[in-house]
């Protein structure tokens, strides 16, 4: 029973990927949006643009984590 | 449980996809020692010898029109040194090796596993987390080294108001020690999510109707993981670039 609620909470924590599917499609549109206003400048932003969308994605890892912890560790 | 069984019954091409990620020893099936050859060891080896490939045998002619395999060498060394400029500046420049080291080993390491039958060692914590943590113990070593306590200005936000620089100095404390978190994890989710998604729909091509359907998934799957492959070793440089300029640089 207790394993059973565990992989419930697996599944509940695995929500937190798709927040942080949104936050990286914010970051990768607005760099779009920026790059097609400025098409000259963008090339030099593409090491921001990964840098910013590295950060955005920790945070879906750390919902990643969660759930793996729940369906292996607990 | 019940839906398990009538999979297992179903046809016998179902497998688990988490199975490819299993550690076996490379001869017989006794248990594993830190001594035992197992796949990983296979693996990482080629995946050296395949950096050794492409850098040391593939430059040894020094060819003034390069060969296929020179340029392709040239090319990873030019776009890793331009990388490390323009995120850490000349200073940066000297720790180049250790960055393109680490490059050259997560791109092989991932390319190598997309092979078909492959083992990918990315995909294990026990590959990534030791990377990600010698990353950061060199980075605060490094940091202290060269800026002595004024390091720890990286927490201490300057350009924040005064009232809120010892909230902002707990968060940024905090940011701090979770980045080998995040750095090794971030890897080895990936690579491994990806693969077993590749597999999940390799277990749906058993079933005649949507076997077809399935296929073509596999291959777009694919598609999308050499990118990944690639991006993710391109991510784990370029943030190793980004606190190595936080270790010379400290201050905001």
């Amino acid at each position: 029973m207790e394993g059973d609620l565990a992989h419930i909470g697996a599944g509940l924590a695995a929500i937190g990927s798709g927040a942080a599917a949104i936050g990286v499609g914010n970051v990768a549109g607005n760099f779009l949006a920026g790059a097609l206003r400025n098409p000259s400048a963008a090339a030099s932003q593409t090491a921001t643009l990964f840098i910013g969308i590295a950060f955005a994605e920790a945070l879906g890892i750390f919902a990643f984590l969660v759930s793996l912890l729940l369906m292996f560790a607990v | 449980m019940a839906t398990e069984t009538t999979a297992a019954e179903g046809s016998s091409l179902v497998f688990h996809p988490m199975d490819q990620f299993i550690v076996k020893p490379l001869f017989g099936d006794g248990a594993i020692a830190w001594y035992t050859p197992t796949n990983v060891t296979l693996w990482l080896f080629l995946a050296i010898a395949a950096i050794f490939a492409l850098l040391v045998l593939s430059t040894s002619k020094r060819a003034i029109v390069p060969t296929r395999m020179q340029s392709v060498a040239e090319l990873a060394y030019g776009f890793i040194y331009k990388m490390l400029e323009d995120i850490c500046g000349k200073e940066g420049v000297k720790y180049f090796p250790y960055v393109m080291t680490l490059f050259m080993f997560i791109v092989c390491a991932n390319f190598l596993g997309m092979l078909p039958m492959s083992f990918t060692t990315t995909s294990h914590f026990a590959v990534t987390i030791p990377l990600a943590l010698a990353v950061f113990l060199t980075v605060t070593v490094l940091g202290f080294v060269k800026n002595g306590a004024s390091f720890l200005g990286l927490f201490w936000v300057s350009s924040a108001p005064l009232a809120l620089r010892p909230v902002l100095a707990i968060i940024e404390l905090i940011s701090y020690f979770v980045r080998p978190v995040s750095h090794s994890i971030r890897l080895a989710g990936n690579v491994m999510a990806g693969h077993a998604v590749i597999k999940v729909f390799a277990g749906f091509a058993a079933i005649a109707v949507i076997s077809p359907v399935s296929v073509l998934a596999i291959t777009a799957m694919y598609g999308l993981e050499v990118l990944v492959s690639f991006i993710q070793a391109y991510v784990f440089t370029i943030l190793t670039c980004v606190y190595l300029k936080d270790a010379l640089h400290p201050s905001h």
